[in-house]
């Protein structure tokens, strides 16, 4: 994708509709946006998405909105373990285990 | 001069007379006493009393039977009227309920929105507004017939007033909607409460340049504050009020106890001032929940005795 | 157009609980333009019920379609062979749409998807206003282009109420006064006298007060 601006709810419920555990959203800094807003626009996204997750029962907090400049290697390692620990206490996608329960 | 209906109010005003009017709530039930109350509180000092139409969209008992009790006490009520509430049928057939029971004044109001009130997620129903109100009541009354064209079997002898808003925005169109209502018949208009004098006299001279004081006489209206916290509400939360900082800076420099007694006072020195205003017809002393304080008023404002209106 | 807005999903699931096989229905039209029931709003709705579904255990089959209008039995013909396999659709068109949905599909459950609001237009993306009420007799003409049948509270033809604030209206600051837009608008068409004039009382009857209307152009009807 060439901005997180492209994201849309959709994409992010998908990928949880098909198992994910999480989705992370990583964006440029605020501000800094080469189409001006996508970032921006990205984080509302995300923001409709939990609340939509959070009422079916999904979880909200599995999906997450992060930004950072493409130099901070770093930061970007640092946001990965954040959201990996994140969801090893959520545990596993609900939709997936019913899933499963199913086959 | 001669009048065209029975009214006391319309009789005061056309001697020449400086009228004095003043206006009661209903109560929120069925117990009718507190009107009749306010009413032998004051009877003497005014020549009219207001009722008002569920104002603030509260839900109270009816202008219309306030009104009735009013009448029977032989006082002489303005019945205020909302279009808010009623539809065509409802405000005519309501009007000749008036007029039977010899209820000779009417206010002609669009009323507060509803959501000011305790029914807020009730319909409204602006059906005609108040300017179209003040014509069908002229209708009724002089052509004697319904809205509908039918003729009526006795006609509404009601002298028909409005109110004004001097200070509500646009301002350029305040004097020309004043000449609206009375292109649609209006002979007596009651104003907001003024505490802006200087905005007031402002007002009444483009309505003098125009001649409309000669067309309909108007009622200065008034409302004594009852403290600085009560000034302060009038100036943020009620839409259309100008509450100057002068006024309140006023309240503010005498002790609490005596910001009532202030109020009182600065009621009686506005009135004093307007009487000088040439187009001023009278004066409508709005003494909320505090009618007790009316006879003082109308006394040292030098408005008393009244004259007897026959 | 028409504006509508999203249910609340809780609302949509409620009215589902006991189908097994939902389709959920867009409209390519007005719906589409406010974001609220287009092809997009279809495939978040339908991805939130299996979602939903999955988690609660149950097997429900949901499809996804977006129809070029539902104000259209052309339209909706489309549907007419895979109908019988659904037993609800949860049409995402304005109050239009799903009854007129319903009407064509007389024995399957069609419930709303959005709540239709009013008849307005887009002030940015994502910001919707209203500007008509479909009263049946248009004054726009006396009025500078303005209708107070739509944006004054109170609904009033003669001029401002004494609650009119610095341009906004009584009930709300974020609200413009109707009134004062009028007046601005007669002001720079040079035609503020014509305020003066007296507006008659209005005949409603062409309104929703006079029931359900119709219009029958015989001009091109066939
Ligand atoms: S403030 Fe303006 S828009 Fe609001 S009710 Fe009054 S006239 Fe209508």
């Amino acid at each position: 994708m060439p901005c997180t601006g492209k994201v849309d709810v959709i994409h992010i419920m998908r990928s949880f509709e098909k198992g994910a555990d999480g989705v992370a959203v990583v964006g440029c800094l605020e501000g800094e946006c080469h189409f001006n807003a996508g970032n921006l626009m990205a984080r509302r996204r995300v923001e409709q998405a939990q609340k939509i997750l959070d009422t079916v029962g999904v979880g909200g907090q599995r999906a997450q909105m992060y930004n950072l400049s493409s130099s901070e290697g770093p930061r970007f390692a640092q946001y990965a373990t954040e959201m990996t620990e994140k969801i090893k206490e959520l545990g596993p996608n609900p939709i997936r285990v019913a899933k499963n329960k199913a086959a | 001069m001669t009048t065209k209906t029975p009214s006391k109010l319309e009789k005061i005003l056309r001697d020449g007379h400086l009228a004095v009017t003043s206006e009661c709530g209903p109560p929120r039930g069925s117990n009718i006493d507190h009107i009749v109350k306010k009413g032998e509180l004051i009877k003497d000092h005014v020549d009219a009393i207001n009722i008002t139409d569920n104002q603030t969209s509260m839900t109270r008992l009816c202008s219309l039977a306030a009104c009735i009790r009013l009448k029977l006490m032989g006082l002489e009520p303005v019945l205020q009227m909302v279009t808010r509430d009623r539809n065509r049928i409802a405000l005519q057939s309501d009007i000749l309920g008036a007029a039977s029971f010899d209820i000779n004044n009417i206010l002609c109001l669009s009323g507060d929105h509803q959501s000011f009130g305790d029914c807020s997620q009730g319909q409204n129903v602006h059906d005609i507004d108040s300017i179209q109100l003040i014509q069908a009541v002229r209708h009724m009354r002089d052509e004697g017939k319904f809205l509908g064209g039918d003729e009526l079997e006795g006609k509404p002898e009601m002298f028909v007033g409005a109110a004004a808003n001097p200070f509500a925005d646009p301002f350029e169109i305040r004097v020309p909607r004043l000449a609206k209502k009375i292109a649609a018949g209006v002979e007596f208009i009651q104003t907001q409460c003024i505490y802006n004098l200087d905005k007031f006299e402002e007002w009444m001279k483009g309505v003098r340049e125009r001649g409309l004081h000669e067309k309909c006489f108007i009622l200065a209206g008034l409302t004594p504050m009852k403290s600085v916290g009560m000034a302060k509400y009038m100036q943020k939360r009620v839409p259309g009020m100008d509450v100057p900082e002068e006024v309140i800076k006023r309240l503010q420099g005498v002790e609490k106890g005596k910001q009532a007694d202030e109020g009182i006072k600065m009621c009686i020195e506005s009135i004093q001032r307007l009487k000088e205003c040439e187009g001023v017809a009278g004066f409508h002393v709005m003494a909320i929940e505090w009618e007790e304080k009316v006879p003082e008023i109308v006394e040292a404002a030098g408005l008393y005795p009244r004259p007897n209106g026959n | 157009m028409i504006v509508a807005d999203k249910k609340p999903i809780e609302e949509i699931i409620e009215c589902l609980k006991d189908h097994k096989n939902i389709l959920v229905l867009g409209c390519n039209e007005c719906v589409t333009v406010c974001e609220a029931g287009g092809k997009k709003e279809v495939g978040v709705l339908a991805s939130a019920l299996r979602m939903n579904a999955r988690k609660e255990g149950k097997e429900v089959k949901i499809d996804e379609l977006t129809l070029e209008r539902q104000c259209d039995r052309e339209y909706l013909d489309e549907i007419r062979d895979s109908i019988d396999q659904y037993d609800a659709v949860v049409s995402l068109a304005c109050g239009v749409g799903v009854q007129f949905t319903a009407e064509q599909y007389h024995d399957k459950p069609i419930y709303p998807g959005v709540n239709t609001t009013f008849l307005g237009a887009t002030e940015e993306r994502g910001v919707w206003t209203e500007r008509c009420q479909a009263c049946g007799q248009c004054i726009l003409a006396t009025t500078g282009g303005i209708c107070p049948v739509a944006r004054c509270a109170k609904r009033l033809f003669n001029g401002p109420c004494g609650g009119s604030t610095t341009g906004k209206c009584e009930i709300n600051a974020e609200v413009d006064c109707a009134w004062q837009l009028i007046v601005d608008r007669l002001k720079a068409l040079e035609r503020l006298d014509d305020y003066e004039k007296l507006c008659p009382l209005k005949d409603w009857s062409t309104d929703r007060a006079g029931g359900p209307r119709k219009v029958v152009r015989e001009d091109v009807k066939q």
